[in-house]
């Protein structure tokens, strides 16, 4: 056992684990944030997408040793994130517009990718969308509406 | 027929089938409201099963068979490991029948000693432990000890029936005897998984009385409900099921869970706390039901002009070990396989065998997306060989209003297979992009330039090519299904003025949470936000049958909105005829509660006899067609679906955007099914049964996907809707494969089309190969 801390959605936390207990597994059952999925466990699916210094990774192949010291973000940061009043980011308002969360459990990862994709600037190109989220499987929707949605926001009147 | 289509097609010229993904249309939504618990899925507050802490709980594990036929001797746990700080379960601690309660009642919840293990995967005993180490280390400890059975895995060779049908119609003989064409085809279709993204996963905790609570992700409430109380010998009351956020379905989510909930019961029953028995991929996947493989073999007689005279098809499917649904699904199978075509001589023969695989259950589509590949791609071969269109062989024979089906049910209603053809055939440019294509492939051919390649050039590696398949889908239960569960949905206006819903639908993701409140709030003329659903616990809300078979909008909703106009009528009538929504806030508080109880009543029509497979299977049918578009790289055999326009013809739309969603969704896994999503079985086990390597579609995968929703509303249900889950699932595959077909000029005849399978279709039908 370590101890390891790092910022989660902007606040400290600190975590006595293993180093190389899954992120995941810290995220939902140590720090109770259990809006963070696991699909897979393996790194195919990408519920469990998160974003570590801005860069979205799979939190279920992430040992917790590698986060000591950075900047980790969740779906439940969201948005805190961006400084709005209401419960909803302009991404999250986007996705519910949209109809692009069904089921609702690839959304959280799907939320993080897109995320990570917009603040990178990304356009409201369809392709360079779908490769930004190609990590991320959602068996509900076909992906249309999600590509929908993350135009949407990232287009000339979105957010 | 009166029919409105909901989304007009859009003039596009060059790229006939491209809509602006960014497009966006403004205020849309605001028309309709959100999903109700969308909020809560996109902040990450919605509680999933795995998501819900239980003080003290233990972790669960199933201890599997891995041979596909044996006879259990004996359950070993090694003397040298420590179990006296976990609970091991078999057989020998289920207290009522060792049974998953369903259709036949063969299949064990554990197999007992002495009894026969039956496929690989099969559950034999269960382990619970305070902490996931200790449960992975004890888990492996575990030896079964086994004698080896012969085991059957050809569902045609197996002896072991589950269930056969036969319908027929007209005269066979003679109809083939006035053919000018007889065309014989064979078709297979392999095992599809669900791929909830959301594995199978339920706690179980122990209450007072000797009860259980189940929390769960799950279809059907009820199902789980009964079989606790069948295994555990417990009471309504006892038995406590209730439905947490559930990641997906599909059908996946029908029969499992109850599977699941009794292993979770058992343990938590003997070690007198909360089990958290939740599936990893690998054993949801090595594990849980899939669609069921299928052989269909057609014998088609037609006229010169396309007119279909005689239709003779066999089909057989592979129910697995365990019988779980396969008579149901196979009698949808044999009731669409000759597809949404008039025919006057016809003869269906459907059997469905034991083998010594994983059982097959319940997937979107419940044996229809088997039998209408094999229909569809059948009568694209059949008009290639009268050198008709696909759209024109499909005119001449798609029901009209007053045509009869194979089991003499004469369609009244909502009959619109031709407003789905030609919605799609002119949204697509059908016509027209396939002139293009064949002018593309002549061109290609014997141009020769790479020695021992007759379908490239130089310049182009890649072919593209266009299909259509047309469908339909029988709305609710099949036959008398609908009778037999009798269904129960309540409106209730509570003491305190609030308004609830009660009905045992789960959302598991297509919007049953929003559409419910939604319909009932237009009755009552209230915001829909004062309209409650609440949630699906079995000791709260009536039995009002299974969320299944596209049945939820269609049957479920009649019965709300029935339920509520009475209620409207008797508020109103207790206070002067004044409006529901002025005087109801009044009339709790002075009249006290008023709940109705809607009852299901058989809709008109003939009555469908089970023994001779006639009269009216379905109340009404949806109807759906599909145009898709690929790129087949002709070196690789890899085949990229461009665009698909999905036409769906589903009564009356409630809420366009969740059912397109549906319709988008649909459309993907068909596409999954017909190119990428191939389970690969050996001696009985799933070979790739990883995420890893069974794929399904990511979003570079998946085509444009542009929806058509059209209107022709069931007159017998109070909103004319007939459901719309199902039925894009039922054309996607065989628009895909005839798609195929354009580019290559090879017919695939069993999915998924794969490269290999392309390419090994391109060497037979080379130049090379023929001579």
């Amino acid at each position: 056992m370590s101890t390891f801390r790092f910022l989660v959605n902007g606040s400290p936390a600190e975590v006595e684990a293993p180093g190389m207990r899954r992120l995941l597994d810290v995220l939902r059952e140590d720090l109770g944030l259990t809006g963070t999925k696991e699909g897979c466990g393996e790194g195919e699916c990408g519920a469990c997408s998160v974003l570590l210094d801005g860069q979205v990774v799979d939190a279920c192949l992430v040992p917790v040793c590698q986060v000591e010291g950075r900047i980790v973000r969740t779906v439940e940061g969201l948005a805190l994130a961006a400084r709005q009043r209401g419960e909803l980011d302009s991404l999250q308002e986007a996705f519910l517009e949209h109809g692009a969360a069904q089921c609702g459990i690839c959304t959280p990862g799907m939320l993080m990718a897109a995320r990570a994709y917009l603040d990178a600037g990304g356009g409201p190109d369809e392709a360079d969308i779908r490769e930004a989220i190609a990590g991320n499987l959602c068996r509900c929707t076909g992906y249309t509406k999600i590509v929908d949605a993350i135009a949407a926001v990232a287009g000339p009147e979105g957010a | 027929m009166p029919t409105r289509t909901l989304t007009p097609p859009t003039e596009t010229v060059e790229r006939a089938l491209i809509v602006d993904p960014g497009q966006r249309v403004p205020g849309r939504a605001r028309a309709y409201p959100l999903r109700r618990e969308g909020p809560a899925k996109l902040t990450g507050a919605a509680k999933y099963t795995d998501d819900l802490v239980f003080p003290g709980a233990w972790y669960g594990a199933t201890i599997r068979s891995t041979e596909a036929h044996a006879r259990l001797l004996a359950i070993e746990p090694d003397p040298d490991a420590d179990w006296s700080k976990v609970v091991i379960v078999t057989a020998a601690d289920i207290p009522g029948h060792n049974v998953v309660a369903s259709i036949k009642d063969d299949q064990p919840i554990l197999v007992p000693v002495g009894g026969e293990i039956q496929h690989h995967a099969e559950p034999v005993a269960l382990l619970a432990a305070p902490d996931r180490e200790t449960l992975r280390q004890l888990k492996g400890r575990i030896r079964l000890v086994t004698e080896q059975l012969p085991a059957v895995f050809d569902p045609e060779v197996s002896a072991h029936v589950f269930a056969q049908y036969e319908i027929k119609d007209g005269d066979l003989e003679a109809g083939f005897g006035e053919a000018e064409l007889v065309l014989e085809g064979s078709y297979r279709v392999g095992h599809q998984e669900q791929l909830y993204i959301e594995n199978q996963a339920i706690i179980a905790v122990p209450a007072e009385g000797g009860g259980i609570e189940i929390h769960g992700s799950m279809q059907c409430p009820y199902y789980v409900h009964n079989a606790l109380k069948r295994a555990l010998q417990m009471d309504n009351v006892q038995a406590r099921v209730i439905q947490e956020e559930t990641g997906g379905g599909f059908g996946g989510k029908e029969e499992y869970p109850s599977m699941v909930a009794l292993h979770a019961s058992l343990l938590a029953l003997k070690c007198r706390r909360p089990v958290r028995m939740i599936y990893d991929r690998h054993e949801d996947i090595s594990a849980t039901t899939k669609r069921h493989p299928a052989v269909i073999r057609h014998r088609t007689g037609v006229k010169r002009d396309g007119t279909i005279v005689a239709q003779d098809i066999q089909i057989v499917m592979d129910g697995g070990a365990y019988c779980t649904l396969t008579p149901v699904v196979l009698s949808r199978g044999a009731l669409h396989a000759g597809g949404p075509y008039r025919c006057p001589n016809v003869r269906i023969r459907a059997r469905a065998t034991r083998t010594n695989t994983p059982p097959n259950g319940a997937f979107r589509g419940f044996g229809a997306p088997q039998v209408e590949f094999a229909v569809e791609t059948h009568l694209n071969r059949i008009a290639e060989a009268l050198e008709l269109s696909p759209a024109e062989i499909r005119r001449c024979n798609a029901y009209d209003e007053g045509d009869r089906t194979p089991t003499g049910q004469v369609l009244r209603d909502s009959v619109a297979a031709h407003e789905a053809l030609e919605q799609a055939v002119a949204a697509s440019h059908f016509e027209r992009f396939r002139a293009m294509t064949a002018a593309e492939a002549k061109a290609r051919r014997g141009s020769g330039t790479i020695p021992e390649e007759p379908y490239r050039t130089g310049a182009s590696r890649t072919a593209r090519g266009i299909g259509l398949a047309l469908g339909w889908h029988g709305a609710g239960f099949t036959g008398a299904g609908e009778v037999h569960l009798a269904s129960v949905a309540s409106v209730e206006l509570t003491a305190d003025g609030r308004i609830r819903v009660l009905t045992a639908q789960t959302e598991m993701g297509q919007g049953t949470k929003t559409i419910f409140p939604q319909l009932i709030a237009r009755e009552l003329g209230v915001p829909v936000d004062w309209v409650e659903y609440p949630s699906q616990d079995t000791a709260e809300v009536p039995n009002s049958g299974p969320t299944v078979a596209s049945r939820t909008a269609m049957v479920v909703g009649g019965l709300c909105i029935k339920a509520a106009r009475r209620l409207k009528a008797e508020v109103e009538g207790r206070n002067g005829g004044l409006p529901f929504h002025e005087v109801f806030r009044d009339d709790a508080a002075s009249h006290g509660a008023t709940r109705i109880d809607e009852r299901f009543e058989p809709f008109p029509g003939e009555p469908f006899d089970e023994e001779r497979y006639r009269g009216d299977a379905y109340p009404a049918f949806g109807w759906a067609a599909a145009v898709a578009t690929v790129q087949v790289d002709l070196d690789t055999g890899e085949v990229s679906v461009q665009d698909v326009i999905a036409v769906d013809e589903v009564g009356t739309v409630i809420h366009p955007i969740l059912c397109e969603g549906q319709v988008e969704g649909g459309t993907l896994q068909a596409v999954g099914y017909a190119t990428i999503e191939e389970m690969k079985v050996e001696d009985g086990r799933y070979v790739n049964d990883r995420l890893a390597t069974y794929l399904i579609p990511t979003a570079l995968d998946a085509p444009h996907i542009r929806s058509i929703l059209v209107e022709a509303p069931y007159p017998h249900v109070p909103h004319g809707a007939k459901g719309v889950g199902e039925l894009p699932m039922d054309v996607g595959a065989p628009a895909v494969v005839a798609a195929i077909h354009d580019a290559t000029g090879t017919w695939i005849t069993e999915l998924p089309a794969t490269p290999e399978r392309i390419l090994a279709a391109l060497a037979a039908s080379s130049p090379e190969a023929a001579a």
